[in-house]
């Protein structure tokens, strides 16, 4: 049926339709791509500097820079510190939500309302977020002080933006907060999609609810574990928002991400497009690498016949 | 957690459950309660006492403050309207005319096209700014609010969305019925195909707006001129030393910046839930 001429003549649609989408991503990302890794590889530094050239020699001096500049480097450990800090929390936080939203042994009411409000605070935007705990965690008379001292947690206030390892708690616990709600609803769809003939089996056969989980569910939703676990370390190791907007990476740059180094370096007064660029590449590098990694990882090992 | 492994209808089991989500809802609600009711309050009250359940009735006060210094909120509300509005429309219709072209019709390159869409979606659009600043700085695009909307021309996941859903849902009987009747592939898909997509274009309109709503990074690029500026671009500026003493104002600014997000949010929460709920099956 598919083969007749008539079909084949429509093929040209397919190209046409899909020409806007082309052309925009050619323009607006294909082009930028290269157009930055070029740039990693030039002089192109000052405000409206149109005029750089190409390394002739020692082409790879802005990478080596980077690569040796300590503030790049503690900035990349703060942000897969801060990743890590949140994310363990979170899918820790979001398996135990989804093991007890779909337990059939436990029929937990008003799970709408629940969802609804967890996920919430994923969808309101990150700088507001984050000047918001910025207020919250304020010193000496912001709220949560407040409410240490008035609940006699605390004999006086604490300066917590003022200190380097509560900074870097704050800012993964706000990461947890936005995101552990999405991740649950995420892993609880996962759950919902998997064949109910293999509980029954489970249950025939005397599973227990931790047996179940740990032998039926985790397995079943692994796909939808090693998404988690990409999309959250991409969305991670490119966390801006949060970290400008909570303290500027202050203090002592205990706070400053990756992002946050990289747009210093280009629009912050110093206007060095170039090791930025640099910089943008080296942590395209390690994303792609890391996600090759995990997802490596985390494949199916031993194909499994189920159902 | 050996309690995993109660029997069912333990109470006790259960109640601890309720107890840990009622902890988990109030921790979602408590920062959003107090910022909207600091909001109300002024400076020397939340000096006293930061936390209050009561509102009081400084709201008009904060915003003379606020609205006198360089912060404009209607106007920013107004850019941000223009630019998520603006990208939102393009990368609705242009992700479904690809989804169509990649569902409707068989292409020598149609495989290798879609492989290409998975490869690219997760590359974050911030590695390659500096790139693009230069390009646009260039072609004398900053400043301009196209160089903000254009790019959502192209937009993969969303793209690979359309793609999943048109495969699953959409009937292509009536793409051989229109034919015969005479309609042509653009207005056929303009007239039949868009309809029958509506119900993944409301789910995606709405996390594109929030999405295009939130962008710092791009936006702070970008825009240098005051009257440009986005919402969050603004509430940026609450960081700066002007506000440092005027906490009501700080609170109100956060209100207003986040207030149409939870209108959004509130209003379409059920489509909004089951959306995320979607998306994860993707994987």
């Amino acid at each position: 049926m598919k083969k007749t001429p008539k079909a084949l003549s429509y093929a040209k649609y397919g190209y046409l339709f899909s020409l806007p989408f082309v052309i925009a991503y050619a323009i607006f990302s294909a082009y930028p791509t290269i157009y930055t890794a070029i740039l990693g590889f030039t002089d192109c530094k000052g405000l409206g500097n149109t005029n750089w050239h190409i390394y002739t020699e020692d082409i790879w001096r802005n990478f080596r820079t980077i690569l040796n500049n300590n503030t790049f480097k503690t900035s990349l450990s703060n942000t897969v510190v801060i990743w890590i800090m949140n994310f363990i929390p979170q899918i820790v936080l979001a398996l135990l939500l989804t093991a007890w939203f779909t337990s059939k042994r436990n029929q937990i009411k008003g799970q709408g309302f629940f969802k609804v409000v967890f996920y919430m605070p994923n969808i309101i935007t990150a700088a507001s977020v984050a000047i918001l705990f910025n207020v919250l965690f304020g010193y000496p008379k912001g709220p949560v002080n407040d409410l240490l001292v008035s609940l006699g947690l605390r004999s006086e206030a604490y300066y917590f933006t003022n200190n380097a390892t509560a900074s870097r708690w704050i800012i993964a616990f706000i990461q947890f907060w936005m995101w552990y709600g999405y991740t649950m609803i995420i892993l609880i769809s996962g759950v919902l999609g998997i064949n109910p003939e293999i509980f029954e089996a489970a249950e025939i056969d005397g599973a227990n609810d931790r047996q179940t989980f740990w032998q039926i569910t985790i397995p079943n939703i692994r796909t939808i574990l090693t998404y988690t676990l990409i999309t959250s370390m991409i969305g991670g190791l490119n966390m801006y928002d949060m970290s400008k907007m909570f303290n500027n990476g202050n203090p002592n740059n205990s706070t400053l991400t990756v992002n946050v180094f990289i747009y210093n370096q280009a629009f912050a007064g110093s206007y060095m497009y170039n090791r930025a660029a640099a910089a943008s590449m080296i942590l395209f590098v390690l994303i792609a690498i890391l996600s090759i990694v995990v997802f490596y990882l985390m494949r199916e090992r031993t194909p499994k016949k189920i159902g | 957690m050996s309690s995993l492994e109660k029997r069912s209808g333990n109470p006790v089991y259960k109640t601890i459950i309720y107890i840990v989500l009622v902890i988990l809802a109030v921790l979602s609600l408590f920062p959003f309660v107090v910022m909207v009711i600091n909001a109300t309050r002024n400076t020397p009250q939340i000096q006293q006492h930061a936390v209050s359940l009561i509102p009081s009735h400084y709201l008009m006060n904060n915003w003379a403050v606020f609205n006198g210094k360089t912060f404009n909120p209607i106007r920013g509300f107004i850019n941000s309207v223009i630019i998520s509005s603006g990208a939102t429309i393009l990368t609705i219709y242009f992700s479904t005319l690809t989804a169509w072209a990649l569902v409707a019709y068989h292409w020598k390159l149609r495989n290798a096209f879609f492989s290409f869409i998975l490869a690219v979606m997760m590359i974050p659009g911030q590695i390659t700014a500096i790139g693009f600043y230069q390009f646009m700085y260039k072609i004398h695009m900053t400043n301009n609010f196209l160089a903000l909307i254009l790019p959502a021309i192209a937009a993969p996941s969303c793209v690979f969305f359309m793609r999943q859903f048109m495969v699953a849902t959409f009937p292509m009987e009536l793409l051989d019925a229109a034919r015969i009747d005479g309609s042509g592939e653009f207005r056929t898909f303009n007239e039949i195909g868009l309809p029958i997509m509506k119900p993944a274009m409301a789910t995606q309109a709405i996390f594109t707006f929030v999405g295009n709503w939130n962008q710092l990074f791009m936006p702070s690029i970008l825009l240098t001129d005051n009257n440009l500026y986005t919402m969050p671009l603004m509430v940026s500026q609450l960081r700066g030393d002007i506000y440092k003493v005027e906490y009501g104002a700080v609170y109100l600014g956060l209100t207003l910046s986040v207030l149409p997000l939870f209108v959004i949010y509130f209003a379409l929460s059920k489509y909004i839930i089951a959306g995320v709920a979607l998306g994860g099956v993707k994987g």
